[in-house]
């Protein structure tokens, strides 16, 4: 209903929750308001080991981060995946891996340069973090490709930018999506900035979601701070995707509060005030004064939900810090099936050198 | 850019941002945001449109912005930058620079280390230099300008803030195809470019406290290779390490072996040595002081060459 009622090219776009916390009924998607409560705190704790990462960062204890802060709401549209359908990420998706059941602890250990980190559990169907913006859309149209191939009712789901969307390689993937009518979702998360880049410069058009009707499928804009609207596109979506109508593509928009990693110092671009004036449309605080209202929200509760999120954090960060690090092989370990003889002797070569100035690793 | 208006400069965040190495920090304050360009985030596009623009009269430095995203581009720098001189001729020559921060040490996320230069070395009709110091970016960039053809001009990230020197104010030029012998010996030579080269100083020094005199070569342009510069101190040495970042398979260090093989085999008292990075994907940053060659590793190296 939403994808049909709510036309990109003629400026239309879809929000059901308003920033004061007002819920618009008659654009209500499929959500509880109990799990609508039990999201927000899933948020919460999204939040939290967020910011947990910058600080670990702070103090060299992490290695560069892209923070997710500010597209909480747009990360958790990786909820209404089903357990079978694929998730593609790029490298700003903690609160979408973390939702879909990747543990923190992976993410974390990712980012401290501990690439075992990303031997994500296999049944949570993600692939390994993408660092090239745009590469990843191609693969989830393969995926999906692979899914109607072998008659499976999976989808496969984009995770992107609106950096990304200006790579060949996005545009690459949407055309060949439509040509071939997979089950892939586009996750447009356009947080405005593209490092230093404003959305306005990244392309002339109104909107990235209008591009869907040039490859022949449907695009939806949505407040990519609203769950609701966050939740319902991703509904219609996926059961479309599913059912054999072909791809679709949802615009989120949203807002890094952020810097884009870091490394990077936004005052070189944007102003506090600009940050400022997009504060009281976070993601979080819209869902507490919804939840206030209907009475499933106090701040004594909102200091459990916080103690409990301080504590699976916590739990995160001690796990990835008490994994020993990899060995030096695990630099050869597994660049082909089997190694060839030369690259055993590279292998060789340093580790003999190693044990020639005391000790075969980390110190 | 104040002497040539056809200087134009374009990349993901190199005008409001400065670059994400500072690089070109304050240029659009001071040029304006028609010759300090924001592009999108698009490097096949940046190229490509850099080269329609040196077709077009203007003198494009483009910057591509972690050289692991230099392969997006590799149809526009290889098949398009590199083989229009000669699909048109000679006619277009295509004075075009593209500036890539390049290789690993400074523990930065994936792609975000690597040293892929073998691509654009094995790539006809493509300049590739790698400064080592601030005198040779200057020198190097104002040749590379001056060109009229194609120039990657890879920058050592690690070094970008690691090494403070004079730079002239003059009109310094260092000449494209020139290698450099940047400290004079005469057991052995060691060649290296960009950040290696202070890892080879260094190792060269150690060997010194051992009684050994190593000849260091700063190779500073990697295409066309002065690979004559090597030959000659070879000749005088006997000894060869070649240093680099880059794997070993097919890295610069296999065509300085062949020429050098080729050309003084009978000068040669050992056997050459490259210490280099593996054949393996450049790991995460936890992992990344034992791929990197480092000074120790020249050392073990130079050693094995001077035992024989």
């Amino acid at each position: 209903m939403y994808f049909e009622r709510f036309d990109p090219m003629r400026g239309e776009s879809l929000q059901v929750l308003g920033p004061e916390g007002r819920l618009q009924e008659d654009l209500r998607p499929d959500l509880s308001d109990q799990r609508i409560r039990e999201l927000y705190e899933r948020m919460s704790v999204m939040r939290l080991a967020d910011r947990t990462a910058m600080n670990l960062q702070r103090e060299g204890r992490l290695g560069t981060y892209a923070p997710v802060y500010g597209q909480e709401a747009a990360q958790t549209s990786a909820a209404f995946l089903e357990p079978l359908d694929w998730l593609v990420p790029s490298y700003r998706e903690t609160g979408a891996l973390f939702i879909r059941g990747v543990p923190l602890a992976n993410i974390y250990r990712y980012w401290m340069g501990d690439e075992r980190g990303m031997l994500f559990p296999e049944a949570t169907r993600v692939l390994p973090i993408q660092i090239v913006v745009g590469a990843q859309p191609l693969h989830a149209v393969g995926l999906a490709w692979a899914m109607k191939l072998q008659g499976e009712p999976s989808v496969a789901v984009a995770y992107f930018g609106d950096g990304a969307s200006s790579q060949g390689d996005v545009h690459e993937a949407m055309n060949f999506a439509g040509v071939f009518k997979t089950p892939t979702v586009f996750v447009c998360q356009n947080n405005q900035f593209a490092i230093s880049l404003p959305r306005s410069q990244q392309t002339a058009a109104a909107t990235i979601a209008q591009r869907a009707s040039s490859y022949g499928f449907p695009g939806l804009l949505v407040d990519g701070n609203d769950l609701l609207a966050v939740a319902g596109a991703m509904q219609e979506a996926l059961a479309d995707a599913r059912s054999g109508r072909g791809p679709r593509l949802i615009e989120m928009l949203t807002y890094r509060f952020g810097p884009h990693t870091t490394s990077d110092d936004p005052s070189k671009y944007r102003t506090d005030v600009e940050l400022e004036k997009h504060k009281p449309f976070d993601p979080l605080l819209r869902l507490r004064r919804y939840l206030k209202g209907k009475g499933l929200w106090t701040e004594s509760e909102e200091t459990g939900i916080m103690a409990r999120s301080q504590a699976e954090v916590n739990e995160a960060v001690r796990q990835a810090e008490a994994v020993i690090p990899a060995p030096p092989s695990d630099i050869f370990a597994y660049t082909c099936r089997r190694m060839p003889p030369y690259l055993a002797r590279q292998q060789d070569e340093l580790l003999a050198f190693l044990k020639s100035r005391g000790g075969a690793g980390h110190g | 850019m104040a002497r040539n208006d056809r200087i134009i400069m374009l990349g993901e965040d190199v005008g409001r941002e400065g670059g994400v190495f500072r690089v070109t920090d304050g240029l659009q304050a001071k040029y304006g945001n028609q010759r300090v360009v924001d592009t999108p985030l698009a490097e096949s596009g940046i190229v490509g449109t850099a080269l329609g623009l040196a077709a077009g009269g203007m003198l494009p430095v483009a910057e591509i912005q972690f050289e692991g995203f230099i392969h997006l581009a590799l149809d526009q720098i290889c098949n398009q930058l590199g083989r229009m001189r000669t699909r048109s001729r000679g006619r277009y020559g295509l004075g075009v620079v593209i500036r890539v921060p390049w290789g690993g040490g400074i523990h930065a996320p994936e792609l975000h280390s690597d040293s892929p230069e073998t691509l654009l070395v094995h790539t006809p009709g493509l300049t590739v230099v790698t400064p080592s110091n601030p005198g040779d970016a200057k020198g190097l960039m104002l040749c590379a300008l001056r060109l009229g053809e194609p120039v990657i001009f890879c920058e050592p990230k690690r070094i970008y803030r690691a090494i403070k020197a004079e730079v002239p104010e003059t009109d310094y030029t260092v000449p494209i195809g020139r290698a450099q012998v940047a400290r004079e010996g005469k057991d052995l030579t060691i060649v290296a470019w960009g950040a290696m080269l202070r890892e080879a100083w260094e190792a060269a020094d150690e060997l010194q406290a051992e009684g050994a005199s190593a000849e260091v070569i700063d190779l500073r342009t990697l295409s066309p290779m002065d690979s004559e510069a090597v030959v000659e101190s070879v000749r005088k040495t006997g000894r060869l390490v070649i240093a680099h970042e880059a794997p070993r398979t097919l890295g610069l260090g296999a065509e300085l072996a062949a020429r050098v093989a080729e050309e003084a085999l009978a000068s040669l008292l050992a056997p050459i040595e490259r210490v280099t990075g593996f054949d393996a994907v450049m790991p995460l940053a936890q992992l990344e002081e034992f791929y990197l060659p480092d000074h120790r590793r020249i050392i073990a190296g130079a050693r094995k060459v001077l035992s024989y």
